[in-house]
């Protein structure tokens, strides 16, 4: 299928450099440089080291993913960029060079959000999202469920966490543990090995009046801070593998409860899980079996797509190109808090005019 | 030759375009938080004044700072993909050095500094001697580098923030591309080297290093 739109993708709105390449809904490139080391001894991403890091790796990690995809930059059709929700100097590096790129070499620009990105991935590995799509985000940075009837062009927030992210709520455990940063495959390892019975942790905003989609991860942090506090204030040995299971327990009891129980409100017969806490492993099986039972199709990409990558950013942008979206001018810029009903953000002039708006700002100023 | 020139290391947003002889076109606009919006179209008006396409560029030249960092990755990311997308080399060049060369083409003689505004109460400096840099840009706070710059004139916006550490401020206030541009294309036919286009940051970055984990349980 040669005529699917061939995107390049590029996310800097964190720690990782990701630049992608897809045709259509195939992979061809995910090159992804992360800074993730030089953080960890801060217990956390720093937003200053990771745009050093982003304008250091930006250029290298374009020429990777193009070198590993095969193709030359100019038959691309069209090159996009997480222009948020993310860290503002960090998004503004992969703008500022997706910009540059774009005008270079005179191929349409999209602006796109990370997280209809996160959801947009997964037609890289299970093929085109059914409509509407039901999504459950989960990361270090966000918690939502997601009802898409459009990726490109409709998005709704059906809910959301009220404190912390739930990947937030891995790292703030590990770190009380001592377990070290970043959180989230270190409890997952050790839980493998605890009962996740042991401890009967909290179960948020899970009460029958408590809002059906939305989620608080930051009473159960402090419960299982508590209870850690407590033993060790006793003197005793805390049972850090048990901890851990009944931890991630609690927090994948409540996402995958509320997502499917989204699903069956809204009458969705198949759920998608991104973001990088739907690596965890407790959770897509959890998340498995409630789906089964239930008769809902669960999809969640391979580890490496639900972190944050610039594969997903093709994928999107590609629906973009597919879908006929208008582009987005040179006038973009990043948006640290792009709400998720923006998919993307086409220029200013794209609502009067439908012809090419590249051609329409730059008159013959690009290659012909 | 035809070198395109950016720098986006203080409040201004500058581009141009020169041919080897002169500048042929050149835009700016001085606006310290939308470098990420204005570059591309400025970018895109100096081609369309000069008439050319952003092919026909032989060479980028980009201003390195120091600057402050958000502003100043714009115009070295953006330098850096086009010479990658355009297969041409991309020189940088210490933002300062611009401001002297203007100030000297200006007319200013002898030693003199420059100062850019560094925020939190610091500049950005370097002294210059006979058109050359006598040492290596730093930041400091104006009234810690007064006494070693006494007599001397101070160019651009560093200079007039701090009056009273610089009481003999001179023009240009801001860096142009165009005499960025100019500065390179001498320095390029005399065979000289340019920097490699890595950032000067002059600071180690603000490593926020989260609070400790605090103790929840009531003493
Ligand atoms: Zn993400």
């Amino acid at each position: 299928m040669a005529d699917e739109p061939l995107v390049l993708g590029i996310e800097t709105s964190c720690d990782e450099t990701g630049v992608g390449v897809v045709r259509g809904t195939t992979l061809l490139a995910d090159a992804v440089a992360s800074s993730v080391d030089t953080h960890a001894r801060f217990g956390g991403v720093v937003p200053e080291i990771a745009s050093r890091a982003h304008l250091e790796s930006m250029v290298p990690t374009i020429e990777r993913a193009l070198k590993e995809a095969g193709i030359s930059a100019r038959d691309l059709d069209g090159i996009a960029v997480t222009a948020g929700p993310g860290l503002a100097g960090a998004l503004l590096v992969g703008v500022s060079a997706a910009k540059a790129y774009a005008y270079a070499l005179n191929k349409p620009l999209y602006g796109v959000n990370h997280l209809a990105s996160h959801i947009c991935v997964d037609q890289l590995e299970h093929g085109p999202l059914p409509e509407p799509t039901m999504a459950l985000l989960v990361s270090g940075g966000h918690s939502s469920l997601l009802l898409a009837p459009d990726i490109t062009s409709d998005v709704r927030p059906l809910g959301a966490t009220i404190d912390d992210a739930a990947g937030e709520a891995f790292d703030k455990i590990a770190r009380v543990l001592h377990l070290g940063f970043p959180g989230g495959p270190v409890i997952d390892r050790l839980a493998k090995e605890g009962d996740p019975k042991a401890i009967a942790f909290p179960r948020g905003l899970s009460g029958s009046r408590d809002p059906a989609y939305d989620f608080s991860f930051s009473g159960l942090k402090t419960s299982v801070a508590r209870w850690i506090e407590a033993k060790r204030a006793a003197g005793e040995d805390v049972p850090v593998r048990d901890v851990a299971a009944s931890f991630q327990e609690a927090v994948v009891d409540v996402l995958t409860r509320k997502a499917v129980r989204a699903c069956k409100d809204e009458g969705v017969d198949h759920l998608m899980i991104g973001g990088g806490v739907a690596a965890n492993t407790r959770l897509r099986a959890l998340a498995q079996e409630r789906c089964e039972r239930a008769g809902i199709r669960l999809r969640v990409p391979r580890p490496g797509l639900c972190t944050d990558n610039g594969a997903m950013v093709a994928a999107l942008g590609a629906e973009m190109v597919a879908r006929n979206r208008p582009a987005s001018d040179w006038e973009l810029s990043a948006d640290s808090s792009l709400p998720v009903t923006e998919p993307h953000m086409p220029g200013a002039h794209s609502h009067t005019h439908d012809h090419d708006h590249v051609h329409e700002i730059s008159k013959d100023n690009l290659y012909s | 030759m035809l070198l395109l020139a950016v720098d986006t290391a203080t409040p201004a947003v500058t581009v141009a375009l020169h041919d080897g002889t002169s500048v042929v076109a050149e835009t700016g606009q001085v606006d310290a938080r939308r470098h990420g919006e204005l570059l591309l179209p400025a970018v895109d008006r100096v081609l369309a004044e000069a008439g050319v396409k952003l092919d026909a560029v032989t060479g980028v030249v980009v201003g390195v700072g120091p600057g402050p960092y958000t502003g100043l990755r714009v115009g070295l990311v953006t330098a850096a993909t086009f010479g990658s997308a355009l297969s041409v080399p991309v020189h940088g060049l210490c933002t300062l050095d611009g401001l002297a060369y203007a100030a000297r083409r200006g007319g200013l003689e002898g030693p003199f500094a420059v100062a850019t505004d560094a925020r939190r109460k610091e500049v950005y400096w370097a002294r210059y001697e006979d058109g050359e840099t006598s040492g290596e840009p730093a930041v400091d706070r104006p009234a810690d580098i007064t006494e070693q710059l006494a007599g001397l004139p101070v160019v651009g916006a560093g200079a007039l923030l701090y009056p009273e550490a610089f009481p003999d401020p001179r023009g240009p206030e801001h860096v142009s591309a165009g005499a960025l541009a100019s500065l390179a294309a001498e320095r390029l036919a005399a065979g000289a080297a340019l920097l490699p286009p890595q950032p000067l940051y002059l600071r180690r970055p603000d490593a926020q290093v989260p609070k400790n984990y605090k103790v929840v349980t009531p003493k």
